[in-house]
């Protein structure tokens, strides 16, 4: 038993000194990072409902680096990568815009030379935004917003209609359909002008109680499945 | 030279003894006993069977008793009560890869089919009758699977024939292009018209391909693409370029009209006597929802076209002992996992044709008091009962012990977190039981959660609730109702209310619900609704709001409310993206007329904090990056 005992400790010493350290590679520490932008405003989408696609060539693996990385709702990407020659694409049918094509009508990708951190805008052309947006609270327990429409493609083949505009309200920042407390939702036949669009929702009793809300504005497009969103706003009551 | 003589006389000695029998000369030739050929298998009807019975046991299915319970549950129509399975009702969507296919594991069926295809047809010493049902039967397994393979993926490369490498290297004349959706659909619906005269039309065949089968499956794809192509016009961008996702609007009526024309095969009673399983004429409520349970486990209903069957000694599987309810479990602490929602409970319809949610109130919005626990379902479709066991419901000769609580006379709640945490009323003095053994308590695992337990394939046989014993329920894949549906569902495509209405009426009154719709009542909501009652937990709903593309209107995740909840019901766009509950209460009252009566509460269980939302991008399964990047010819779906 005496001499067992002195060999795990003999072992337990040697596992300290020849453990791992030499076998570990040095972890990705470039950022790349940036937003999707047009004409120098960014795009606000939902979370986890934008993706994009980062490809590195030259190591036998054909595919993306991760399949599952999203836009954060105000458009933004960032992904610590090593140095090295990437590709980014969003998908086909991804985003409330349009991303170049290729001829062959496959997503058309940007190239970036990695070299230490970088930023990275991501061009694109959205079907509408939504501008001069107002949202402010109305009294105690409502809100009111206004807001216009601008069709930014106009041409036959890509433009589309809208489907429906919508008022969201959460509790916390992360607004969208799906995380809402209160929402309010206009459909495109009942919206006479564009250029001036009027929200309002009644928000619930909020448990536990809490003097705000953030709040934007979403615009459905029909036949697309991301909406478009106003940049966030915080109302205090 | 001495030396020389004795070495080569020792060799020559040696050899003498050593060497086999002289005149044995078939000794390299001795057939092998842990192997058979494939000249051997395929001149024996017994041995092929054996190796059809491999191939019969790889098809796939959407829910299967052989995956998981679990794969039962979700879509809101019922509620996961097991703890770590909480992420399907917490969770707020779908990955892109759900329901997807193992690719590689696909193909090598598909091989092994075509291999078998083959081998088959090169055999000379089996008989001609039987080499040509072997040959059907494989075919129909193939065709069976591929639309399968559609259902999930939409086109998929088409493989007819085995595909042997030649070793030089290049490989890229192996590399297949996915097909075109609709041609996997035309693929099915060929091969069953090319076998169906070749399979037996048996009634009483249903664990092996017969003629129904076959026409069920055509049917069934029929419907599927003509949906698709009539149905994919509302969702564009839910489509690809080469077709291998979507088909072109104008199909659509030639799909119907096949559909209906299988269908009718199989009605006109040319495939074998399929019909109804139904009780005798003047059953009682309670009489016509064991019929219709029943339904899923006489295995000589001849409602059954084709199942999975299982056998005691052979095959079992665990359903019963995952969902049989708590307080009548054969095995102690293994029960109750599948829990159908209110949503679901509330789509069976009243006995008058109209929908209707549970009178929780009264008109006035106060609440409604029912001398008996089953009252408020009264008066119902008769398969809510036959699909759902409900609150005061009985199984295997006992009654379920359902109820959350005593409702006091202010209206507060008086309750317990299990059912042997005995609790003294107010007023009393002796500790008694406050809520059901049965649950239903938040977050209590193994008993319902939302106040229903299924009913629909669980076995009431003694001990299939046992682990060692396991159940011997089949699992039906096509069977007469769904048959009548598809036909009704053509029908009124093509744009005979009267026909829909006709068919749709028989699955109806099977159910008790004897008042006939009329042409006019036929509607896109009621072809809906009728497969969603009546196919409940057979794998169905998931395939269904995908072809009408409807999935991503009915998963939209937003959250479920009670208004949502009790509003539209029967509606085909309907939101359903929480699966709700409704718990019974006891009312403690002494001295009330209301004492000892029930009252129920819609109630949302409180594990459930996501909400099912459908992508476009969900429509179809991802292939795996790995598959295309072996084969750069396979293009991804759309909108991933």
């Amino acid at each position: 038993m005496r001499n067992s005992s002195r060999y795990l400790y003999v072992l337990a010493f040697a596992a300290t000194i020849f453990s791992c350290k030499k076998d570990n590679y040095p972890q990705p520490n470039s950022l790349l990072s940036g937003r999707l932008v047009y004409q120098g405003d960014s795009i606000e989408v939902e979370k986890n409902a934008v993706h994009f696609q980062i490809y590195q060539y030259g190591f036998g693996k054909v595919g993306p680096v991760s399949t599952d990385e999203t836009f954060a709702q105000d458009g933004t990407y960032s992904a610590v990568l090593f140095d090295g020659d990437y590709k980014i694409i969003v998908p086909n049918g991804d985003g409330p815009f349009i991303w170049k094509k290729t001829a062959a009508g496959g997503p058309d990708s940007v190239s970036v030379t990695l070299k230490g951190n970088q930023t990275l805008d991501l061009e694109v052309t959205p079907y509408y935004m939504i501008k001069a947006q107002q949202i402010a609270a109305v009294g105690t327990d409502s809100i009111s917003a206004t807001g216009m429409a601008t069709k930014i493609i106009t041409d036959s083949v890509n433009a589309k209609d809208i489907e429906y505009v919508a008022l969201y309200v959460n509790k916390t920042q992360f607004v969208a359909g799906s995380t809402s407390i209160a929402s309010y939702t206009l459909a495109a036949s009942a919206i006479s002008n564009l250029n001036s669009i009027q929200l309002g929702v009644h928000i619930p009793a909020l448990v536990p109680a809490q003097s705000y809300v953030f709040a934007r504005i979403g615009l459905k497009i029909a036949n697309v499945e991301d909406l478009i969103f106003s940049p966030l706003q915080k109302i205090q009551f | 030279m001495k030396k020389i003589l004795y070495i080569t006389s020792v060799i020559l000695i040696a050899t003498g003894i050593w060497s086999c029998k002289k005149g044995d000369s078939d000794f390299l030739n001795t057939p092998p006993t842990a192997f058979l050929t494939n000249d051997q298998v395929f001149a024996d009807p017994a041995l092929v069977r054996s190796v059809l019975a491999d191939l019969y046991n790889r098809q796939l299915d959407f829910s299967s008793f052989d995956i998981n319970w679990s794969s039962f549950a979700d879509f809101s129509e019922s509620f996961p009560s097991e703890n770590g399975s909480a992420y399907f009702v917490q969770r707020t969507g779908w990955a892109y890869n759900s329901w997807g296919v193992n690719w590689a594991g696909s193909y090598q069926y598909i091989r092994d089919l075509n291999l078998f295809l083959e081998r088959d047809s090169a055999s000379t010493a089996l008989l001609a009758s039987d080499r040509a049902e072997f040959y059907a039967e494989g075919r129909f397994l193939r065709a069976n699977f591929y639309f399968e393979l559609a259902k999930r993926m939409g086109g998929v490369p088409l493989v007819t024939g085995t595909l042997t490498y030649d070793y030089k290297g290049d490989p890229t004349y192996l590399q297949l292009p996915r097909a075109k959706e609709s041609d996997i659909y035309d693929f099915v619906i060929n091969e069953a018209e090319a076998i169906k005269n070749d399979l037996p039309a048996d009634a009483n065949e249903k664990s092996r391909a017969s003629r129904g089968a076959a026409l069920a499956m055509e049917s069934r794809a029929a419907v599927y693409a003509g949906s698709i192509a009539k149905y994919g016009a509302t969702t564009p961008s839910v489509s690809l370029p080469g077709g291998e996702v979507g088909i072109t609007a104008s199909k659509a009526n030639d799909y119907y009209t096949i559909a209906l024309r299988a269908a009718q095969e199989i009605i006109s009673g040319s495939a074998g006597a399929y019909k109804l399983y139904t009780a005798a004429a003047g059953a009682s409520a309670s009489a016509l929802s064991d019929n219709f349970a029943n339904v899923f486990l006489d295995k000589a209903s001849p409602e059954t076209i084709f199942f999975e069957d299982y056998k005691v000694g052979g095959k079992t599987h665990g359903f019963t002992t995952n969902d049989q309810p708590y307080s009548l479990s054969d095995e102690g602490g293994d029960a109750g996992r599948i829990d159908p929602s209110l949503n679901l409970a509330e789509a069976y319809e009243k006995l008058d044709n109209t929908y209707a949610p549970f009178a929780t109130t009264d008109g006035s919005g106060t609440q409604a008091y029912y001398t008996n626990q089953q009252d408020i379902f009264a008066g119902r479709d008769a398969r809510l009962a036959g699909t759902i066991l409900l609150p005061g419901g009985t199984y295997k000769g006992g009654t379920v012990d359902i109820w959350a609580g005593y409702q006091l006379a202010d209206g507060s709640i008086f309750t317990s977190d299990e059912s042997d945490h005995l609790k003294t009323l107010p007023g009393t003095s002796v500790a008694v039981q406050v809520v059901g053994e049965d649950g239903p308590v938040n977050g209590l695992e193994l008993r319902t959660q939302t106040g229903f337990y299924i009913r629909k394939y669980i076995d009431p046989t003694v001990g299939s609730g046992r682990r060692g014993q396991g159940s011997t329920v089949a699992l039906i894949r096509y069977r007469y109702a769904e048959v009548l549906l598809n036909a009704a569902e053509a029908s009124f495509e093509l744009g005979d209310n009267a026909t829909a209405a006709g068919y749709m009426n028989q699955v109806r009154a099977r159910a008790g619900l004897i008042v006939p719709l009329t042409a006019g009542d036929i509607t896109f909501d009621r072809i809906v609704h009728e497969r969603r009652v009546e196919l409940a937990f057979e794998g169905n709903i998931l395939y269904d709001m995908k072809r009408w593309r409807i999935a991503h209107i009915v998963w939209d995740g937003i959250s479920t409310t009670l208004s949502d909840l009790k509003s539209n019901i029967g509606a085909a766009k309907k939101r359903s993206t929480q699966p709700w509950g409704l718990w019974p209460y006891r009312i403690y009252n002494p001295g009330s007329a209301n004492n000892g009566k029930w009252v129920y509460k819609e109630t949302l269980p409180a594990l459930v904090t996501g909400s099912n939302r459908f992508l476009f991008g969900n429509y179809y399964s991802s292939i795996d990056p790995g598959v295309i990047g072996a084969n750069p010819k396979i293009i991804q779906q759309p909108n991933q």
